[in-house]
């Protein structure tokens, strides 16, 4: 079969792959029609994550057709259209069983930090991805979902990771009516936050970031009210100037790793990898928020240390909350707010690439060319 | 009057309920904070989750599989995408001798992974099928893609590191390449001294 495979920092190429096999009987082939590229796949092509192997497969965003599946499979049979979550999980350990699927401790033999990911590097499991043209999906009768007639091809997919994480992350805000929600980042998982804050009651939206494609995006897609940081000698002056001085009462950071705007954070973290990451965002955000208010993350970070300012966290009082998303567990409600009419995820997908030309999609995605915002592959045309 | 956290409860300027929801849809149907798909965060429910199983049946072939040793056991399900080999796979083996605590493990694993890819170059040139930089790059989306109208004229403040990324992929090259060529002059040398 034909496969994305890394070839070391910023080099990716497709190659023939043997095809997955049933490794344990709960396991299914699921052969990929959509696959997504995702900024935290970013981290991985940047050379950022450790313990990520030439030769992996990335992708942690699809969908598909269920061409295989193991004896002890009960839901699932050949030829279903299912979405899987990013989350690789078992539905039993001590995590699963409190509803913390991205916290399993049964699928991750490398770290204990982190559950499994599909394609996310030997540190998340050593799972291949799905930017290929066949995938190998543990636990078939408790990650993947049939996919409704109702709903969208490409909705399903950006609700594998993209949307999920951005829905998660404005819940994790603890957002009340009224809030003043600031989120930074508006790339696929921003501006998700944005709209879903208003879901939840938001009085005021911000969305911050440099690129003016994605601010549009953000002003037209998630009503939001734009900054370019690039425009200010320092946005967390300006963003408490905009709150009366106060400080937002909800800050997200859906930037993670890679966020730009201290050249030495940026350089010794994602060029030099000395850091998990540059946590500029996350600094900014822990600067922004009121006392006492909450900061939201689900921008990825690496397992390293990251030079966070922890000491303001404290004395303002904050209360942090993150998390890899339990994908699974914001379905339903999702799926009712898209049938609803309240949420359009593929209005942010701007282009659609033959596997085959995969390693120019994560060039234009990772130099932000084209005004590329949600690059999706195409692995088998249906 | 002085402005808000001055003060106790000075009104925030924001629209009512009623003009927020005519101007975005679905505003506030989420509106309860204890009606939200991940409140409380635990939810002890190991009914819900379609596992018939208490604990998995375990995978086949994991004698030497590598795992952190902050696990007590390896576990009953694990990805087997690229196994350990080669001089990488010595580097990588020894960082999970330290927990995932120590910065070791992770430098360790990062030093893996450049050995990985310099290793794997080196074997694809003595395969007669090298990697290519152009393509495996993507570069060439540069051309197809606007690359300088999406970078300059935008306000984007990444403009100022990008240089650093060709660099990155191809200083250690230039810079063994450099290395192997000053080895080989001083050992011409010694020979003709």
């Amino acid at each position: 079969m034909k496969a994305m495979v890394y070839r070391g920092p910023y080099k990716i190429r497709v190659e023939e792959k043997p095809m997955p096999r049933i490794e344990h009987p709960n396991d299914a082939i699921i052969r990929v029609t959509t696959a997504a590229i995702c900024g935290s796949d970013l981290h991985l092509y940047h050379g950022l994550m450790p313990d990520t192997r030439v030769g992996t497969t990335f992708g942690h965003e699809f969908i598909g057709v269920v061409e295989e599946v193991g004896p002890s499979v009960q839901n699932l049979k050949r030829g279903d259209r299912v979405m899987v979550p990013f989350n690789v999980y078992c539905g039993s350990c001590y995590f699963c069983a409190r509803g913390l699927y991205s916290n399993c401790h049964n699928v991750n033999p490398n770290a204990t930090a982190v559950g499994g990911i599909y394609g996310y590097s030997h540190t998340t499991g050593g799972y291949d991805g799905g930017q290929a043209e066949f995938v190998r999906v543990p636990f078939a009768d408790v990650g993947p979902t049939i996919i409704p007639d109702w709903m969208d091809s490409e909705d399903a997919v950006l609700l594998t990771d993209a949307l999920a994480t951005g829905y998660f992350g404005a819940q994790l805000g603890g957002i009340v009516e009224g809030d003043t929600v600031v989120v930074f980042g508006a790339g696929p998982v921003g501006l998700y936050a944005a709209k879903s804050a208003w879901l939840m009651g938001a009085g005021r939206v911000l969305v911050i970031d440099h690129l003016e494609y994605r601010l549009e995006k953000a002003r037209t897609f998630a009503h939001a009210e734009t900054f370019n940081f690039g425009e200010y000698d320092d946005i967390v002056v300006e963003m408490k100037r905009t709150t009366d001085f106060l400080g937002a009462d909800v800050v997200i950071d859906a930037v993670g790793a890679e966020a730009d705007g201290n050249f030495l954070q940026h350089v010794t973290g994602t060029k030099l990898k000395l850091q998990g990451g540059s946590p500029i965002a996350l600094n900014w955000a822990i600067d922004a928020v009121r006392k006492g208010g909450t900061v939201s993350v689900v921008g990825a970070y690496g397992p390293i240390f990251s030079a966070v300012k922890f000491g303001d966290a404290l004395n303002k009082g904050l209360t942090l909350r993150m998390n890899q998303t339990p994908v699974k567990r914001q379905w339903p409600r999702l799926f009712d707010h898209i049938r609803n009419g309240y949420l359009k995820p593929n209005d942010i997908v701007t282009h659609r690439i033959p596997l085959e030309d995969i390693a120019e999609g994560y060039h234009m995605f990772s130099a932000k060319l084209d005004n590329c915002i949600k690059p999706l592959i195409i692995a088998n045309p249906s | 009057m002085p402005s808000t956290p001055y003060v106790a409860n000075k009104p925030k300027d924001i629209p009512t309920a009623e003009a927020l929801r005519a101007r975005i849809p679905g505003w506030g149907v989420d509106l309860d904070p204890k009606d939200r798909p991940s409140y409380p965060q635990e939810v002890f429910d190991p009914a819900g989750t379609g596992a018939h199983w208490d604990y998995p049946e375990e995978q086949q072939g994991g004698e030497n599989r590598e795992r952190s040793i902050e696990h007590g056991q390896l576990t009953p399900v694990f990805g087997t995408s690229v196994p350990l080999k080669g001089v990488s796979g010595s580097i990588r083996r020894y960082a999970y001798r330290y927990s995932e605590a120590r910065a070791a493990h992770w430098l360790l694993l990062l030093a893996g992974d450049r050995v990985d890819a310099w290793g794997s170059h080196l074997v694809s040139i003595a395969k007669l099928r090298p990697d290519n930089p152009i393509t495996e790059t993507g570069v060439l989306s540069e051309g197809r893609r606007h690359g300088i109208a999406s970078r300059f004229g935008k306000r984007r403040v990444d403009v100022n590191h990008q240089w650093l990324d060709p660099i990155v992929v191809g200083g250690p090259w230039v810079a063994a390449t450099a290395g192997a060529v000053l080895v080989a002059r001083a050992i011409r040398r010694r020979g003709r001294g």
